[in-house]
């Protein structure tokens, strides 16, 4: 997809965070707006896949894990928008007997969705049995994974980081939603990371870093890191975005996180997005 | 049968190490975790016989159970091993998110459970995880007698498509059930029959039951032994045949009293035919120091204690 396009499925992407947290009053629209741009570019110019045609194992193709599972809106308006289901089912999210739980999950059959997080920290551990598994199965194939930044600070994420490298586990391309902003706060005010390069490196991963509003940025970057791949070790992208991008209000705080607009916000966040593929 | 020719002492664990290296030469997609355990867990021949598929995870159970978790989403069978303590308490939310709610294939192999592991004391003896386990949708929960029990249970356990915990143990004891046993996940072993009262019993406490049901006899009274081997899904047909015959059960476990097969088999007669119980098992403490023996002792679950349980609930009958 070109970048004109990219722009405009990012916009609609947005458009729809904004409709589905708003309708139910409840989710996590800022890391969600903050990621889009992410997702869009994978899910259209990086991943190998196959949406009409979604298999749990995903042998034969690469897989995605969302470690941070409570920005699920903008995995689902993506997935919905690449064809894994009808666009039209956004607008069950979070209510009952929804295949859109509020946080991803499995028992609901969404294709798409292969593992169920929400409970942080854990989505780099699965992302390395799934890379070594691909080893064993002989499958070129990679695996992606997205962390936030606060979710850094649960202790698995780093017994999977030292067990990446040690295994070297090097068929994984993890990313940071570097915001620097958690529900509490700053992050640097609840808990700060410090050099979190430093640590990656420390960790034996190599580290990149890019712009996650930036397309060009976004696809360079990733270009790149594929082309590190299987070369004994893992992969991590810092990936500098803003909490609540392309909603003005909702930039430069931490205080969207997990609280929906009301009313007159939605329309006014509405109104700063374009509706670009048709609102579902 | 009571009155077992017992040839051989054995761990249980070490059936779970034979039965890994046998299901896995028929099974190429089973691999093995473990967390800096692996001669504890008897994992060695199973790395030595297959060391691409042996995953040394280091003192990282959290970071196991979910690289367990990704490796079954591609079809792989794994069999991440770790004392039982390590394996569900330390570890309870990973498998709650990324094994059980995903329903990922994923095997838990819990070595060291209950008091026997002896001498290491309360911080390595966990009594809840029977619990913790039964709690979690989508889990099957098994807890073995002896070596020949575990090795097939560990056979059927790779053979069976969803997340299981497989509850094993560290003191050698009387390998008496069959070599040759048909190990069917969810289906009770009927040990002896009997007629005054059922003894349900699970793990390292069946072998006592088989003591007790002996010195009843000697007694005149006719204890029939039910091994619950798979405590989630219970057999609940089983459970409720035998009970109708006997009118009264004790329950022995080594785990607490709460959460633990006693109270499974509560539920089931409260609703179905509500019966006297008496519960064998460990009532809100913690473990200590001691031998395995000393500590079945001190504990009350010992044969003698499940004896002195089947004459008090027979006459509350």
């Amino acid at each position: 997809m070109d970048k004109e396009g990219l722009k405009k499925f990012s916009s609609q992407v947005r458009r729809d965070i904004i409709r589905m947290v708003s309708a139910v009053q409840s989710g996590h629209p800022g890391g969600s707006l903050g990621c889009t741009d992410f997702f869009v570019a994978l899910y259209s110019n990086i991943m190998k896949h196959d949406p009409k045609n979604f298999k749990m194992d995903g042998n034969g193709e690469d897989i995605f894990f969302l470690s941070n599972g409570h920005i699920s809106p903008v995995w689902y308006s993506t997935l919905a928008r690449s064809g894994y289901f009808e666009v039209s089912e956004l607008a069950t999210f979070r209510k009952i007997n929804t295949r859109l739980q509020g946080h991803p999950s499995v028992d609901k059959n969404l294709p798409g969705i292969r593992m169920a997080s929400g409970s942080l920290g854990q989505g780099l551990s699965v992302g390395c049995g799934a890379a070594q598994a691909k080893k064993l199965n002989n499958d070129p194939n990679l695996i992606y994974t997205l962390h936030g930044d606060g979710e850094l600070q649960e202790g698995q994420i780093w017994e999977a980081a030292m067990y990446a490298a040690h295994q070297k586990i090097d068929n994984i391309i993890a990313t940071v939603d570097y915001n620097g902003r958690q529900i509490d706060g700053d992050l640097d005010d609840v808990l700060s990371l410090g050099d979190l390069r430093a640590k990656w490196e420390a960790f034996g991963w190599k580290v990149l870093e890019m712009d996650g509003h930036d397309f060009d940025s976004i696809l360079s970057t990733m270009e790149k890191a594929k082309g590190m791949t299987g070369n004994g070790t893992p992969i991590v992208i810092l990936m500098k975005t803003e909490m609540g991008q392309g909603v003005d209000f909702m930039m430069g705080t931490h205080k969207w996180h997990g609280s929906p607009p009301n009313a007159d916000q939605t329309a006014n966040a509405l109104s700063q997005l374009e509706e670009t593929l048709g609102d579902y | 049968m009571l009155d077992f020719e017992i040839t051989e002492h054995k761990d249980t664990r070490s059936g779970f190490g034979v039965g890994l290296l046998e299901i896995a030469k028929a099974d190429e997609n089973v691999v093995g975790l473990c967390a800096d355990l692996t001669g504890s867990l008897k994992m060695n021949a199973f790395q030595d016989a297959f060391p691409h598929r042996f995953f040394q995870a280091g003192i990282a159970e959290a970071n196991m159970m979910g690289v367990a978790a990704g490796m079954a989403n591609a079809g792989k069978i794994p069999f991440a091993g770790t004392f039982a303590n390590f394996a569900t308490g330390r570890v309870y939310d990973q498998i709650r998110q990324s094994i059980a709610y995903s329903k990922k294939n994923v095997k838990i192999a819990a070595s060291h459970s209950g008091l026997t592991l002896g001498e290491d004391g309360a911080t390595h003896q966990i009594l809840e995880d029977i619990g913790l386990m039964k709690m979690l949708p989508n889990m099957t929960v098994i807890c073995t007698a002896d070596f020949n029990q575990t090795k097939a249970a560990t056979i059927a356990a790779a053979k069976h498509n969803g997340p299981v915990y497989l509850r094993f143990g560290r003191p050698s004891m009387p390998n008496f059930t069959p070599a040759d046993q048909n190990f069917v996940i969810g289906k009770a072993n009927l040990i002896h029959e009997g007629s005054d009262v059922t003894i349900v019993c699970t793990g390292h406490l069946v072998w006592e039951s088989v003591l007790a049901a002996q010195k009843l006899r000697d007694q005149g009274i006719n204890a029939e032994v039910l091994n619950i081997h798979t405590i989630k899904p219970l057999d609940e047909e089983a459970v409720l045949k035998s009970v109708a015959k006997t009118g009264c059960v004790v329950s022995a476990e080594e785990h607490m009293i709460n959460g633990g097969l006693g109270e499974s088999i509560s539920g089931l007669l409260a609703r179905n035919n509500p019966a006297p119980q008496e519960f064998v098992a460990v009532n809100d403490t913690f473990g200590e120091s001691g031998t395995p023996a000393e500590l079945l002792v001190k504990y009350g679950l010992d044969s003698s204690n499940i004896v002195d349980a089947c004459k008090k609930v027979i006459s509350r009958k």
